[in-house]
C-alpha cells in the first residue's frame, strides 16, 4: 500500500482510537482535552479533524453515544433517572432535554413506547415478520397467510 | 389516442427492497458482530417457536432495509444441504452487497482495531475507494467510499 493510496494512516489512526474511547468510556466523566492530548492534536485541530470524518464534534459525538446508550437501557426497562446516571449525565433536565433533542421524543414516552412493543412482541409475534417467511419457517399455518 | 396517455396515477410494479437474508453459521455471534462490530442497529428481534429468533438489523442511516441474520440450521434446508452452503459460507463463496461509508479510511481503521478481517485494504478504483472485508461466518462485503 503506497502513501498516495492510503493518505495520513497515522492521523486516522489517532482520530478512530479517540472514537473508539469515547464509545468505551462514555459513562465516566470524559475530559475531551484529555482526549486530544493523547491523540498529540491541538485542541482545536482535534476538534476539526474529528467532525469532518464523524460529522459531529468530539463533543457533540459523546452526547449521542450516551443518548444512543440510553436508548437502550429505557429499552431493556431501566428507569429514565437510572438510564440517565448510568450513561454519564448528572442532570435529569439536561439529559431530557438533549434526549429530546436527538430521539424527538422524552425519555419517559420513549420507554413507555418500548415496553408497549415488547408487550406486543410477546402477545403476537408473528405480527413483526413478514407472513411469507413465517410460512415458509413452519410458524404459521398456511390458511393463516 | 387517449390509451397512450400517461397515467400518473399509475402504480409501479417494483418500489424498493425491503429484506434481504444472510446467511450465517452462528446467529448469536452474527448478531454480535453486525451490531458491535458493525455499528448496525437491530430493528426487530423477536424469540420464535423452537428457540429460534427473527432478527433483522439495518445500517445506521437505513431504517427501511431489513437485513435478516438468517442461521443456515433454521430447518430451511436438507441436513445435507445446510452443510454444503455451511461451508460455501465459511470458504468465503458469496459477495453479499456493498456498504457506502463517508471516509473509508476511519471507518477501515475502526472495523480493524474492532477485529473485522479484511480481504483488501482500501485502494482508489474508478469508482471510488474500495476495501473488500468478511463477516464473522465468511461472507464477503465491499465497503466503498464512491465518487
Amino acid at each position: 500500500m503506497t502513501g498516495e493510496q492510503y493518505p495520513k494512516i497515522y492521523l486516522y489512526r489517532r482520530l478512530v482510537q479517540a472514537k473508539l474511547f469515547i464509545d468505551a468510556h462514555y459513562a465516566d466523566k470524559i475530559d475531551l482535552s484529555n482526549i486530544a492530548d493523547e491523540a498529540y492534536f491541538s485542541k482545536f485541530h482535534f476538534i476539526r479533524a474529528f467532525k469532518n470524518i464523524y460529522r459531529k464534534t468530539p463533543h457533540q459525538y459523546l452526547i449521542f453515544v450516551r443518548i444512543e446508550k440510553a436508548r437502550g437501557l429505557l429499552k431493556a426497562g431501566i428507569p429514565v433517572s437510572e438510564a440517565c446516571y448510568a450513561v454519564g449525565f448528572e442532570s435529569l433536565s439536561s439529559f431530557s432535554k438533549l434526549f429530546k433533542s436527538i430521539a424527538g421524543i422524552t425519555p419517559s414516552a420513549y420507554s413507555i413506547q418500548q415496553q408497549k412493543i415488547k408487550t406486543q412482541i410477546a402477545e403476537a409475534p408473528l405480527t413483526f415478520i413478514p407472513g411469507c417467511f413465517a410460512e415458509k419457517k413452519g410458524w404459521l399455518k398456511k390458511e393463516q397467510f | 389516442m387517449p390509451f397512450l396517455c400517461v397515467n400518473t396515477q399509475h402504480k409501479r410494479m417494483i418500489t424498493k427492497m425491503t429484506h434481504v437474508s444472510i446467511y450465517v453459521t452462528d446467529q448469536a455471534r452474527a448478531y454480535d458482530f453486525y451490531t458491535n462490530k458493525l455499528g448496525f442497529k437491530v430493528i426487530t428481534d423477536v424469540p420464535m417457536p423452537n428457540n429460534d429468533r427473527w432478527i433483522t438489523v439495518c445500517p445506521p442511516e437505513q431504517p427501511g432495509f431489513e437485513i435478516m441474520l438468517a442461521p443456515i440450521n433454521r430447518g430451511l434446508f436438507s441436513k445435507e444441504t445446510a452443510n454444503a452452503l455451511k461451508e460455501l459460507v465459511e470458504k468465503g463463496t458469496f459477495g453479499v452487497g456493498l456498504f457506502t461509508c463517508d471516509d473509508i479510511y476511519a471507518t477501515y481503521e475502526e472495523l480493524k482495531a474492532k477485529g473485522v478481517e479484511f480481504t483488501k485494504v482500501p485502494k482508489k478504483e474508478f469508482y471510488g475507494i474500495e476495501a473488500i472485508f468478511k463477516d464473522d461466518s465468511g461472507n464477503w462485503f465491499s465497503l466503498a467510499q464512491l465518487v
